[in-house]
């Protein structure tokens, strides 16, 4: 008993660690998508902060700095983003999947060019990356039965980022909700017609919702390269901006529920590697394959409408052409 | 407020959009708490006009002074704050808001929206006393009716301090009885000494609410009246140039045998919704059935239904002999070959494919007949002829089958459509809004041929949310309100007050006129 207790807290911990990219790539595609700009690139965006997070980090000898060139990054990528779909009025889906290639691509030509090694940079060293930090009181606490192994393993001994990812949701929320910023976000999204003939600017609206969902997704990429690992690695994102994509639908566009979606499929992923090679008396051994398809097929189930219905923003995809 | 004074004035204001010439050296004097009604063709050119002094477009050249003060917006914010509040055609709501987010929005008043949001909510219920204006104001627009939906939009100028409101077309989507109710807060803002310009092409709201109307043809202004001294047919002759008869001429209805009935039809729509219900009609020869109703209340799925496109959920529409149920359904192309013709509602979504060129249009869901198509390929020389001569039997302008369907004007598509569907020579016809979007000239035309048709024996549907229309083209009426109808009328006993009242089912069985039957 107490161990499957203790093995179900440590999956609990890791699914909060594995969760915390995906809570950054969902609230950053929740701003372009509530300003109806759809954005198929956070993988991208992810990836290419990972690496240059993971550069910055290993040349300068700071995580603090990687962190500043990821967000940079990104945002980079999210400006290029808004230039050709909404200065330009392209194919969002097309740009988005453009930024997801250059990033695969550039990121692999940019550690040959830079490190002298094929899609990954130089390991980081002890303090090149975000450390565990250790909570006040775990001591004490300990001795706590079951409330001291949940607060030891489960809420203590996570990176800045970590806790950074679960306080930005409120604040993501209460900017969403309660700003007059929030309030043209949301209306842009809808019907920006609306917010073109309250004399408000459509383009800076969707370009600022861009840049703040380039920053956060930036976050996000650096920790997963000098947090969660300690180092870039090809393609490391793994589809966690798409994860994140499927987890803003399945939270239909709300914060919170969002974050409760992207809890959900970290947990599902971490799931999957404490399951590995495990036999489960009479099923036999779970296909990891098939829990980490489980996403997507939960999300498919809701967009089908078994599980509810999943309303975008009306403008959501559509550039905007002013004309009567 | 003195009433000499002048609220808006425009001198030589010119508008380009590429090759089009939207506005001419508009000349526009505007009275300050008087109504001035703008009157033109569509493509006149009186919504650019106005989306010019809301600072929507800019103007190429020319002047503009708001309340004796020079104007040039950049953007609706300069309109807005020098006092011009517009109403457009298509609401500028955000559907999921509530009546006070969609309000502030714009006009905040700060970073954080709660004080903003109890600002307004006092504000606005002064407003609403002042104007009897009032809405609820914590609900979703989306839940709103049409009608309710516009005050919302009145109250967003008014709150943003409006001394000049612009209404373009508002009441295209309104009953009769709102849109009195609409003219009764127009006097009211009057009173108030707002000034209202109202964009309009129907002449009796002209000729009933406004104190000057100015006229545009073809992107000038062409006259200027006092409402008082002038009437509906020397506007309609100024709008298009040439005398058009309003009310056209037609013999009495030579009613035949039934060649549709539709017998307890329920019809669900795409999403699934039940839309029609417990329809029962029936559509004889060398008659026209007119079906009324305000936009939305399942005469577009009626439509569809009648067109094979929706399948019956129960009932039964006896046609030409054959039966379609729910368990047998016919679609488009079968009843096209028992002499069904559809013309749809929307032109531009299901009449044709803008992309395509006049002559492909020409032959849409005609393209299997064996002059056309040979197995393989098109025939090209008769897919030429073919719209050649069915340009020329509608006075399609220009005549060149090879332009893009979506270079035509509005009247033009309208008309190519109708010569497709009539050309064929079927027995009954499908008819939804054939006059929507179109100008004057094409509209005497078009309601002519239908008229023709009628005369040539075929049965015709008539749908429009045109109550003109419906009133001078039907033989009998039916009348829709929420999927079911509200009332069926001899042509000749209606009068737009009964048909308003059963368009918005509230009809009382004792205000039941003389050869009404419910």
């Amino acid at each position: 008993m107490s161990d499957f207790f203790l093995t179900s807290v440590l999956t609990l911990d890791a699914s909060v660690r594995v969760c915390v990219p995906l809570i950054f790539a969902a609230m950053a595609g929740l701003f372009a998508e509530r300003s109806g700009v759809v954005d198929i690139g956070l993988e991208g965006k992810l990836l290419m902060s990972a690496f240059v997070a993971a550069s910055a980090a290993s040349v300068f000898g700071s995580p603090w700095l990687g962190l500043i060139a990821g967000m940079f990054a990104s945002a980079v990528l999210a400006m290029i983003h808004g230039f050709a779909s909404i200065t330009y009025k392209g194919n969002q889906i097309v740009s988005g999947v453009a930024i997801n290639i250059l990033a695969s691509g550039l990121t692999m030509i940019l550690t040959l060019a830079w490190f002298k090694r094929g899609g990954i940079t130089p390991t980081l060293q002890g303090e090149e990356r975000f450390l565990s930090i250790t909570l006040p009181g775990v001591d004490i606490i300990d001795h706590i039965p079951i409330l001291g192994v949940i607060y030891r393993e489960l809420i203590s001994g996570h990176n800045i980022l970590v806790y950074l990812a679960f306080a930005i949701v409120p604040v993501v929320w209460w900017v969403v909700y309660r700003t007059r910023f929030g309030l043209r976000l949301r209306a842009v999204g809808e019907n920006p017609k609306a917010v073109d003939t309250a004399g408000l600017s459509v383009e800076g609206l969707r370009y600022r919702a861009l840049l703040i969902g380039g920053i956060l997704c930036g976050i996000g990429g650096a920790y997963l390269s000098t947090a969660y690992n300690a180092q870039f690695t090809k393609e490391m994102t793994a589809g966690g901006g798409f994860i994140a994509l499927a987890a803003l639908i399945f939270g239909k566009w709300h914060p919170y529920k969002v974050l409760a979606a992207c809890f959900l499929f970290a947990f599902l992923q971490a799931l999957a590697i404490r399951l590995q090679g495990v036999i489960i008396p009479g099923v036999g051994e779970i296909p990891v394959q098939l829990i980490d398809a489980t996403p997507y097929i939960l999300t498919i189930i809701l967009l089908a409408g078994f599980i509810g219905k999943a309303v975008p923003p009306k403008a959501s995809a559509q550039p905007y052409i002013k004309e009567l | 407020m003195a009433k000499s004074n002048i609220a808006i004035e425009l001198i030589n204001v010119d508008k380009h959009f590429g090759a089009v010439h939207a506005n001419d050296k508009v000349n526009l004097s505007v009275e300050s708490g008087t109504i001035h009604g703008i009157v033109g063709e569509n493509g006149a050119g009186k919504s650019t006009l106005m989306s010019i002094l809301y600072g929507f477009y800019q103007a190429d050249s020319g002047q503009i002074k708001v309340f004796d003060k020079d104007f040039r917006a950049t953007s609706s914010r300069q309109s807005i704050e020098a006092g011009i509040g517009m109403v457009h055609q298509h609401f500028m709501l955000v559907d999921n808001f509530t009546v006070l987010e969609n309000v502030i929005l714009g006009s905040e008043g700060g970073a954080l929206i709660t004080q903003s949001l109890a600002n307004a909510r006092i504000e606005l219920t002064r407003l609403a006393k002042e104007y009897g204006l009032e809405v609820e104001l914590d609900i979703a627009v989306e839940e709103l009716s049409v009608g309710m939906q516009q005050r919302v939009e009145i109250l967003k100028g008014l709150y943003k301090g409006a001394r000049v409101l612009i209404l373009d077309e508002p009441t295209g989507v309104l009953t009769p009885q709102e849109s009195d109710e609409l003219f009764r807060i127009f006097e009211a803002l009057k009173n108030q000494g707002v000034t209202i310009i109202l964009i309009t092409h129907k002449l009796r709201e002209i000729m009933n609410i406004t104190d000057h109307v100015s006229v545009m043809r073809a992107g000038k202004m062409v006259a200027h009246r006092e409402t008082s001294k002038t009437n509906p047919e020397e506007l309609a002759e100024l709008m298009i140039g040439r005398k058009v008869l309003l009310n056209i001429k037609k013999s009495k209805a030579k009613s035949g045998k039934a060649l549709l009935i539709a017998k307890n039809l329920e019809i669900l729509n795409e999403q699934g919704l039940k839309r029609v219900t417990e329809v029962n009609f029936e559509a004889r020869s060398g008659e026209i059935l007119g079906i009324a109703g305000v936009t939305g209340n399942g005469q577009g799925s009626l439509l569809k239904a009648l067109a094979g496109i929706l399948p019956l959920s129960k009932g039964s529409i006896e046609i030409m002999g054959q039966t379609i149920t729910p368990e047998i359904h016919l679609n488009p192309k079968q009843l096209r070959e028992l002499g069904v013709a559809h013309v749809p509602e929307d032109r531009q979504k299901m009449g044709m494919i803008a992309e395509f060129s006049a002559s492909e249009t020409a032959l849409l869901g005609y393209h299997n007949d064996k002059e056309i198509n040979q197995g393989v390929w098109l025939k090209r020389s008769s897919v030429k002829t073919n719209c050649e001569s069915l340009m020329q039997a509608f006075d399609v302008r220009p005549s060149n089958p090879n332009l893009l369907s979506s270079n035509f004007s509005g009247g033009n598509q309208q008309k190519l459509i109708l010569a497709r569907e009539f050309e064929r020579d079927p027995e009954v016809l499908i008819i939804g809004q054939p006059t929507r979007g179109v100008d004057i000239g094409a509209i005497e035309f078009i309601r002519k041929r239908i008229i023709e048709m009628r005369d040539a024996g075929k049965a015709i549907i008539l749908i429009s949310v045109e109550l003109e229309e419906i009133m001078s083209l039907s033989d009998r009426i039916i009348v829709m309100c929420d999927g079911e109808i509200t009332g069926t009328v001899d042509a000749k006993d209606a009068n737009e007050a009964t048909l308003g009242m059963m368009m918005a089912n509230a009809l009382q069985p004792q205000d039941e006129p003389k050869g009404v039957k419910l």
